[in-house]
């Protein structure tokens, strides 16, 4: 594609091109890897964009030497016959053929290494694709649910991990551009896939298969920590949620039940155990809301339980009315479920 | 039965004749003709001036989409809407766009083409015509009344299913989508017949012009990539209607069997688009070089292998579905190979331009734009054939990119190269150069700004169909850069419309042969009279026209009646008369057939019953179709 840079091509194809080499640094990147798969795509990106830059300078460059021969002399000579067979020949059959073939043998060679079964003491965890957000549940050895959360997986570094790739809904992809490639979580069936994250840090993934109203705002964060704080972390999680520790908060919790909130949401430890929403048990701890749409802060959390389809409109969460001074007790129990 | 070819020059047509011919094949005007008319010229016409005003509705859609994209966190459309417009977007393009207009240019160019006077079955045609209109209007007055489908032009269960699409918009998506498929169909089936049976005498196979063959390779393409998809949607319309449970998970029912037939009708459906517009690439390149193209054997056989394997590709679109490995990765190897016909192709293209007087008019430059565009989308194809890298790539903006490389690269822009090209036999107007050399240059550059960038939101991240994006993200500025691009694109685009209708009025005239062009058409009229030639001609080799020029006479046949609509049919290999078929006149019942069939289908989305009394007024319209007549008897 750096094909483009004949005289009028800045003015198009500069300013993405420019972008394309400098702006590899997002949180949702796949030219800035932070795992092992994304690592080795990004090696197999960057020679392909070579490699098809030059077959396109080339082509162009061919087409511009025939175009211009017919403005340069007036009696301009046609190629024989045998010029145009071994024109065709190189061009249409020698040169595809050598750049596909290594293309393909590399692509496979690196498919063997991605899909390559994980370890089986790796640690496994369960991720539900929901209309529009993300269930997670922790796994232990025999298969038991041992933690659950949403929209925010912590994964500890350098280890393999398997995921189970579900849906009980329609069509979703479980995607961390920085980390690896997606992998549909489709309803009836169950895709295993395994990761490893290298670098520690926060990034997004998001959903990218279209699944109605929300697909657009359907994320999630990845956090990939050390293994210490992985381990800290999920103990926590496994944890019911605590007490609330002030009257205000205790009212908070009745609000909670009183407004119907229990019927959807589950809080582990007290008879709130819906099964339609996010867990909330440990929802202070997150740092974002409704699927990594907005951070997890007081008003948010407050503009979210009155009016949530303001911020992600036909979100399935419906708007709660209730006074300014429930809302406030409401809020302060929810921020102490650390 | 021998029919006797002559000389033109020693043909005397008194003027009574040629009268009574025109009064066999003339076509009805005026308000009973929009139901009747049956030439193939006229049904052509419309399939190609509707495709476009689908495409220009279509691209408003698309302009809407990129509005709203323009920036992160904007209020221009709600979530429901855009959903509605991507999906009508790509729907439109598609199915009432690409697939029709490139029939109807087939439609209208191949008959004058192959040198006879009309299809193989006009009646036919007319219903395949009125069948796709009324399922076009049917989908953008859903649009109209904000019931537009919302699943996508994929539509993929569940999502598409009852539980998650209640509405009328899913039920409205499926029924037309067969509608258009049926009347793709009946364009196909009609051009094989014509391509097969009535060429002019002595055009043998390998004569036939190269557009002749990309229409008979896209004809086969329909007939077997289309019942695939009608296969998919009549078992979703059961689904949703009287809950038959093909794609039920809970019932045993299968997601994945939707993705399967649905791409194995939706890869060669891009094949089906693409391979037309090699064909008028070929043949604005042999008009404006002024010489046989080289290697046309090798042309011919490139088109027809991308025929076959296309049909080979459908699980690319399923690299992420978790499939096993190793069969998919028979899929890359397919898909990779494709480049072998494209590369034969582009160079044969390029061999035939070196050293020639290349003529620098307008269709010719939408060709040479061609190039630029779609080398990059062939190569950027070839990429996402890798399974590993199309894990990251698939459903995002850089597959955006890559099929509009291909398609508008592909096969848009050869569209309108072949638009300035056959204008002036279409109207008898010559299209402004300096109006072309305009649209060209603004849809170039807007095309490859609007474009270009997002192959890198893919690679950022960036995923398909979302309404919007958080301002975190850091796409907004290569989003606006695209917004802008698309303007300029779709200016480029009016500018060919201005063109269009301007050069109607004040056009100059073009003559029957205003490029100096080798194929028959351009010995007909222009535009030519509904019988398209006074006598049929007799064809001794590829380029036709540059014979009779050298020579400075011709061969026609003698011999038809001008009382009956007759034609000649010819054998399928070397083209040599056989016998005379007598086509139908104008007549009202396939309008008759085609309102009767819809009634069942639209119908069928409120209730099952409707289908019950559409077969039944079907049933009645094809009686009156085919009540028994004998041609061959008949005079008006």
């Amino acid at each position: 594609m750096h094909s483009r840079k004949s005289s009028w091509l800045p003015v198009v194809a500069g300013l993405p091109l420019i972008s394309l080499l400098s702006a590899c640094s997002g949180v949702q990147s796949s030219l800035d890897p932070a795992g092992a798969a994304a690592e080795l795509i990004a090696d197999l990106w960057w020679p392909m964009l070579l490699v098809a830059s030059l077959v396109t300078v080339l082509v162009l460059v061919l087409l511009l030497m025939a175009i211009f021969r017919a403005f340069r002399h007036r009696s301009a000579r046609p190629l024989s016959r045998r010029q145009s067979r071994n024109l065709v020949i190189a061009g249409g059959i020698i040169l595809p053929l050598t750049v596909t073939i290594p293309f393909a043998l590399s692509s496979f060679s690196i498919g063997r290494t991605l899909y390559a079964p994980p370890p089986d003491n790796a640690l496994t965890i369960e991720v539900i694709g929901k209309r529009w957000w993300w269930e997670i549940h922790y796994l232990d050895q025999s298969g038991n649910r041992i933690a659950t959360t949403a929209n925010e997986l912590h994964v500890p570094v350098g280890e393999p991990i398997k995921l189970l790739l579900k849906s009980d809904n329609v069509i979703h992809s479980f995607w961390v551009p920085n980390i690896q490639g997606k992998t549909d979580m489709m309803p009836g069936q169950v895709n295993v896939t395994s990761l490893v994250a290298d670098e520690p840090g926060v990034y997004r993934g998001q959903c990218a298969e279209y699944c109605g109203a929300q697909h657009a705002l359907m994320a999630f964060l990845f956090v990939a920590e050390p293994q210490e704080a992985f381990d800290a972390w999920l103990e926590q999680q496994a944890q019911p949620a605590v007490a609330p520790d002030t009257a205000q908060a205790v009212h908070g919790r009745e609000v909670f039940f009183d407004s119907g909130c229990a019927s959807c949401h589950t809080v582990r430890g007290t008879r709130a155990a819906g099964d339609e929403g996010p867990d909330l048990t440990h929802l202070a701890g997150r740092r974002t809301l409704a699927a990594a749409t907005v951070p997890n802060r007081i008003g948010h959390l407050g503009g979210w339980i009155t009016d949530p389809q303001h911020i992600k409109p036909e979100s399935l969460m419906p708007p709660t009315e209730m006074s300014p001074d429930d809302l406030q007790s409401l809020l302060r129990y929810l921020g102490g479920l650390e | 039965m021998t029919h006797p070819t002559s000389l033109q020059h020693e043909i005397h047509d008194t003027p009574e004749e040629t009268e009574q011919l025109a009064r066999t094949w003339h076509s009805p005007r005026g308000f009973p003709g929009w139901f009747t008319q049956v030439n193939q010229r006229m049904i052509g016409r419309r399939f190609i001036i509707t495709g476009f005003i689908f495409f220009l509705l279509a691209g408003v859609l698309g302009l809407l989409i990129r509005t709203q994209l323009a920036g992160p966190e904007q209020q221009f459309l709600d979530p429901g809407l855009y959903n509605q417009f991507f999906t009508m977007h790509g729907t439109v393009m598609m199915f009432f766009f690409a697939i029709p207009v490139m029939e109807g240019f087939a439609i209208y160019v191949v008959p004058l083409m192959v040198g006879t006077r009309d299809m193989a079955f006009p009646r036919l045609n007319a219903f395949g015509y009125y069948i796709y209109l009324i399922g076009g209007i049917v989908l953008f007055g859903s649009l109209l009344v904000g019931r537009a489908p919302d699943a996508g032009w994929f539509n993929y269960v569940p999502l598409a299913g009852k539980e998650y699409s209640p509405g009328y918009g899913v039920d409205i998506w499926t029924t037309m989508i067969t509608f258009i498929e049926v009347s793709a169909l009946t364009a196909a089936v009609e051009l094989i017949v014509t391509i097969l049976r009535l060429r002019a005498p002595g055009m043998a196979l390998n004569r036939m012009p190269p557009f002749v063959w990309a229409a008979l390779v896209m004809s086969f393409m329909i007939v077997f990539a289309m019942p695939a998809v009608i296969v998919s949607s009549t078992l979703l319309i059961l689904d949703r209607l009287v809950d038959t449970q093909f794609f039920l998970v809970e019932s045993g029912g299968q997601p994945l069997l939707w993705q399967h037939l649905f791409w194995y009708f939706g890869h060669p459906e891009v094949y089906i688009i693409l391979v037309p517009a090699l064909g008028m690439i070929s043949t604005i390149i042999i008009t404006f070089t002024g010489r046989p193209i080289f290697g046309y054997t090798a042309l011919v056989l490139s088109v027809v292998s991308i025929g076959f394997v296309s049909f080979g590709l459908w699980v690319h679109h399923m690299f992420t579905t978790g499939l096993p490995q190793l069969g998919m990765s028979f899929f890359t190897a397919a898909s990779v190979t494709i480049a072998i016909p494209s590369g034969v192709q582009i160079f044969c293209w390029i061999a035939s331009l070196w050293g020639a007087k290349i003529r620098f008019a307008t269709p010719m430059l939408w060709v040479l734009g061609f190039f630029a565009i779609f080398v990059i989308g062939g190569l950027t194809g070839v990429m996402i054939a890798s399974i590993p890298f199309d894990t990251q790539v698939h459903d995002t903006f850089f597959l955006v990119a890559h099929f509009h490389y291909v398609l508008i690269g592909g096969a848009v822009f050869p569209l309108i190269g072949a638009l300035y090209y056959w204008w002036p036999k279409f109207t008898g107007r010559l299209m402004s150069e300096k109006g072309g050399k305009w649209s060209f240059w603004l849809a170039f550059i807007g095309f490859n700004v609007t474009f270009f960038p997002m192959h890198q939101l893919g690679l950022e991240g960036m995923p398909r169909r979302v309404y919007t994006y958080t301002a975190e993200m850091g796409w907004g500025d290569l989003n606006l850069l695209s917004t802008l691009g698309s303007f300029v694109l779709a200016a480029g685009f009016v500018v060919t419309l201005i063109n269009a209708i301007w050069s109607l009025y004040r056009g100059q005239p073009a003559g029957a042969n205003p490029w100096n062009a080798p194929t028959l058409e351009w010995a007909a009229d222009s535009p030519p009279p509904a019988y398209n030639y006074r006598h049929i001609p007799v064809v001794e080799s590829r380029w036709p026209l540059w014979d009779w020029q050298r020579r400075g006479e011709r061969r026609v046949v003698t011999g038809l009646s001008n009382q009956r609509r007759e034609i000649v049919i010819t054998s399928i290999l070397d083209a040599d008369p056989v016998g005379v078929q007598v086509l139908p006149h104008p007549t009202i019942w396939p309008f008759i057939a085609a309102v009767a069939a819809s009634s069942g289908f639209i119908g069928l989305i409120f209730h099952p019953i409707f289908f019950v009394m559409g077969f039944f007024l079907v049933f009645c319209a094809l009686v009156g179709w085919f009540w028994p007549r004998r041609p061959w008897k008949e005079a008006i």
